[in-house]
C-alpha cells in the first residue's frame, strides 16, 4: 500500500465515522460538528483526486457558511431531544434491513471489475489548474445548465422572500433619507423669552 | 452563425426568462392593483407561443452541445403548456383575489414553473432534465406554501418538499449509475452505448431501478403516491389546479425522454416495472377514490389512476403506444383544468366548495355549470361521446396490439369501478336537494373559459382525429428508435 492509498483510506474511514456520528450523536450541536468533520475529510478526498477547486469550495461554502448557519438554527430552536428520538428503535430493524440491502447491492455493483479499472483518476502535470479547466467548461460547454442553475437560485430567493417577508402595520422603523434631509428648523424650536433679573420680585 | 444556431431553438425559453425578470421588477412598482402584472403574464404566454411557432423547423435540432433538443414533440408540448398555464391563471384569478394570494410572487413563480417545464420538455441531457425538474419543483413547493397562515397548506408543502427531495435523490442516484455504466450523460450517447452493449449489466439494471422509482415518485403512481392526496388536499385550490394539470405534460416528456430516448434498448426491463406500477395505481387509486368525501382528495386519487393509465401506453413499447400516452396526457390536462376550475368557481370568500356535499343540487342553482361538470365527469370516466373515451380507447388498443390483452381487460375493469365515483357526482348534482342557496357568482372570463372547456371536451370527443394525429405525428417525428 502506497502513501497515497494510506491517505485515501484515512480520509475515507474518517468520512464514514463522522457520517455515522452525525446520525447517532445525541446532542444536535455534536451532530453538526460531526458533519463539519465529514465535509473536511470529504474535501481531503477531492484533494487526492486533484480537484482542489471543489475541495476548497466545499470547505468554504459548506463548513464556512452553511454549517455556521446550521449551528445558529440549532442553538436558537428549542429541540425536544426525547421526542426526536421517539420511535427510533421501533423503526430501527426496518431501516437496518433496507440499509443492509443497499450496502449489499452497492458492493455487488460497484465492486465488479469494470468499474474499478475504467475509472481510475487521471494524473496531471504540476502546472495543471483544475480551477481554470472547470471555468472553461462551465462557460462554454455547460453554459446552458449553468444559467439554469442560476435561475434555480433566483427562484429560491423569490420563494424565500415571498414566504418570510411580512409587512406589518404600525412598525416604527428608521427612514434614513428623511433623517439626512432634516433641517435645524424641523427639530429645534427657539422660544424667545425675556431675561429676568435676580433682584426682581424680592 | 454558431451562436444563432444555438440560441434560436431556445428563443422561447430565453424570452420567457427575460420577461419573468422584467415582471419581477415591474411588479414592485405597482402598489395594489396586480391586474397589470396579470395581463403582462398573459401577454408573455402569448409571445412565447408566437415565438415557438415562429422558430419551428422541420426536423430534430440539438443546441448547446447536445443539451437542448428542438423537435416537433417539444414544440407541441410547449404550445399546450402555454395554453394550460394561461387557463390556470384565468381560473384562479378571482379565487386568489378573494384570499389575498393574487400577488406578483404567485404570477412570477407560475412563470418560473412554466420555464422549468419547458426546459424538461426539450432536454436531451440528464443535467438539463434534472435542472428543469428542480426549477419546476422548487416553484411548486413555494406556491403550495404561499398561504402562510394555513396550517394545512404548510403541512402539505413540507410533505411535498421532503418527498420531492427524496425522489430527486433517487433520480440523481440512478443517473449517476447510468453515467458509470455508459460514460455519458447525453441521452443519445447513453442510448448508443447501451445499444452497442455495456459490460456491466448489473450497474445498468441498478440505475434503471432508481430512475424508474424516481419517475414514479414524481408522477405519483403507487407505491410512491403517498404525497399526492395530502398535497392536493392541503394546497389552496388554485395551486392544486396548477400542480395537477400542466406539469403532467412535462412529466410525460420527462418519462419519454429518459425511458424511450435514453433507455429504449432496455424496454423489456422497464416495461415490466411500469406494468406493476400501472396496475397498482389503477387498483388503489380507483378503490380509494370511492371512499373520499373531499372532492380534491377524490381528484387526487383519480390523478393516480390516470397516471397509471398513461403508463399503460408506454408499456406497449411502440410508437403508437407513446402517441396514445401523449394523447391521454393532453386530454387529462384539459379535464383536470375543468374539474379544479369548477371547484374554484363554486367557492367564494371564506368558503371552499371542496366536499361532495357542495355539489348537491348544482343543477337547480346553476344548470349550465352542472351541465359542464357533467361533461367533464363523463369524460374522466371515459364514456362516449366525450374525449375521455377516445383517450382510454387509444391507450387500450396500443396495449392490445402489443399483445397484453389481459392487461387491457384489467384496465377496463378498474375503469368500470372508477366510473362509480364520477357518476356519483352527476347523481349529486341532478337528483339531490341543494344544501345551500347562496347564488353562484361567475366572472365573465372564467364562465366563458369553463364553457369552452366543457364544450371542448365534447367537441374533441366527436372529432378526436386532429389531436390524435398531432400526437402521433409528433411522437413519430421526434423519437428516433433503434
Amino acid at each position: 500500500m502506497s502513501f497515497f492509498d494510506a491517505v485515501f483510506y484515512l480520509f475515507a474511514i474518517l468520512t464514514t465515522l463522522a457520517a455515522t456520528g452525525v446520525i447517532i450523536a445525541r446532542n444536535p450541536v455534536h451532530a453538526a460538528l460531526f458533519l463539519v468533520l465529514a465535509f473536511c475529510s470529504a474535501a481531503g478526498i477531492w484533494m487526492l483526486l486533484e480537484a482542489e477547486f471543489l475541495a476548497i469550495t466545499l470547505v468554504l461554502v459548506y463548513v464556512g457558511a452553511v454549517m455556521v448557519l446550521f449551528l445558529f438554527v440549532v442553538m436558537m430552536l428549542d429541540i425536544n431531544l426525547v421526542k426526536l428520538k421517539e420511535g427510533f428503535w421501533r423503526w430501527f430493524p426496518f431501516g437496518a434491513v433496507i440499509a443492509g440491502l443497499m450496502v449489499f447491492e452497492m458492493v455487488w455493483v460497484l465492486g465488479s471489475r469494470q468499474i474499478s479499472e475504467s475509472s481510475r483518476a487521471v494524473v496531471h502535470a504540476a502546472n495543471y489548474s483544475n480551477t481554470k479547466e472547470l471555468g472553461k467548461l462551465i462557460y462554454t460547454q455547460y453554459v446552458y445548465p449553468f444559467e439554469l442553475a442560476a435561475v434555480v437560485l433566483l427562484v429560491a430567493m423569490v420563494a424565500a422572500i415571498a414566504l418570510t417577508l411580512r409587512r406589518r402595520s404600525g412598525v416604527k422603523s428608521q427612514n434614513v433619507s428623511e433623517q439626512v434631509k432634516v433641517k435645524k428648523a424641523d427639530r429645534l424650536r427657539i422660544v424667545k423669552m425675556h431675561s429676568e433679573s435676580r433682584a426682581e420680585g424680592k | 452563425m454558431n451562436l444563432m444556431a444555438n440560441l434560436l431553438p431556445a428563443a422561447a425559453e430565453i424570452f420567457l426568462l427575460v420577461m419573468v425578470c422584467f415582471i419581477l421588477i415591474f411588479d414592485l412598482l405597482l402598489k395594489q392593483n396586480k391586474i397589470y402584472t396579470y395581463l403582462f403574464v398573459q401577454l408573455t404566454l402569448l409571445g412565447c407561443s408566437l415565438i415557438t411557432v415562429g422558430t419551428h423547423q422541420h426536423g430534430v435540432f440539438y443546441a448547446f452541445n447536445g443539451m437542448f433538443v428542438d423537435d416537433l414533440l417539444s414544440d407541441v408540448l410547449k404550445m399546450l403548456s402555454y395554453l394550460g398555464m394561461s387557463m390556470v391563471l384565468v381560473y384562479s384569478r378571482q379565487y386568489l383575489l378573494l384570499r389575498g394570494l393574487f400577488t406578483g410572487e404567485f404570477l412570477v413563480l407560475a412563470l418560473f414553473a412554466l420555464l422549468g417545464m419547458n426546459v424538461m420538455i426539450s432536454a436531451s441531457h440528464f443535467l438539463t432534465l434534472y435542472l428543469g425538474l428542480e426549477l419546476l419543483s422548487l416553484s411548486l413547493y413555494a406556491m403550495v406554501a404561499l398561504q402562510r397562515d394555513s396550517a394545512i397548506a404548510t403541512e402539505a408543502a413540507m410533505k411535498y418538499f421532503v418527498l420531492g427531495a427524496l425522489a430527486s435523490g433517487l433520480l440523481l442516484y440512478g443517473m449517476s449509475m447510468l453515467y458509470g455504466a455508459t460514460g455519458s450523460l447525453e441521452l443519445g450517447a447513453v442510448s448508443n452505448a447501451i445499444h452497442q452493449g455495456v459490460q456491466n449489466k448489473a450497474l445498468l439494471a441498478f440505475g434503471l431501478v432508481f430512475i424508474v422509482s424516481g419517475l414514479a415518485f414524481k408522477l405519483g403512481v403507487v407505491p410512491f403516491h403517498m404525497w399526492v392526496p395530502d398535497v392536493y388536499h392541503g394546497a389552496p385550490t388554485a395551486m392544486t389546479l396548477l400542480i395537477g394539470s400542466v406539469p403532467k405534460l412535462a412529466a410525460f416528456a420527462f418519462v419519454v425522454r429518459i425511458l424511450v430516448e435514453g433507455l429504449q434498448s432496455l424496454v423489456s426491463d422497464w416495461s415490466g416495472m411500469l406494468m406493476v406500477l400501472a396496475i397498482a395505481s389503477m387498483a388503489l387509486g380507483n378503490l380509494s377514490a370511492i371512499a373520499q368525501t373531499n372532492i380534491k382528495r377524490m381528484f387526487a386519487y383519480s390523478t393516480i389512476t390516470h397516471m397509471g393509465f398513461m403508463l399503460l401506453g408506454l408499456i406497449s413499447g411502440s410508437i403508437e403506444g407513446y402517441g396514445a400516452a401523449m394523447f391521454y396526457t393532453v386530454v387529462y390536462m384539459i379535464m383536470s383544468l375543468g374539474g379544479f376550475g369548477m371547484i374554484m368557481m363554486l367557492s367564494r370568500a371564506g368558503f371552499e366548495a371542496d366536499t361532495l356535499d357542495d355539489f348537491k343540487g348544482l343543477n337547480q342553482r346553476s344548470p349550465w355549470l352542472a351541465f359542464m361538470m357533467m361533461l367533464l365527469m363523463l369524460s374522466m370516466a371515459g364514456i362516449p361521446p366525450t374525449v375521455g373515451f377516445y383517450a382510454k380507447f387509444s391507450v387500450l388498443s396500443a396495449v392490445v396490439q402489443a399483445g397484453y390483452t389481459w392487461l387491457a381487460v384489467v384496465a377496463v375493469l378498474f375503469s368500470l369501478i372508477g366510473a362509480f365515483y364520477y357518476l356519483r357526482i352527476i347523481k349529486l348534482m341532478y337528483f339531490d336537494v341543494p344544501e345551500s342557496h347562496v347564488p353562484i357568482v361567475v366572472e365573465s372570463d372564467t364562465g366563458l373559459l369553463m364553457t369552452l372547456n366543457g364544450l371542448g371536451v365534447l367537441l374533441l370527443g366527436m372529432l378526436p382525429g386532429t389531436l390524435m394525429t398531432i400526437c402521433a405525428v409528433s411522437v413519430r417525428q421526434s423519437l428516433l428508435l433503434h
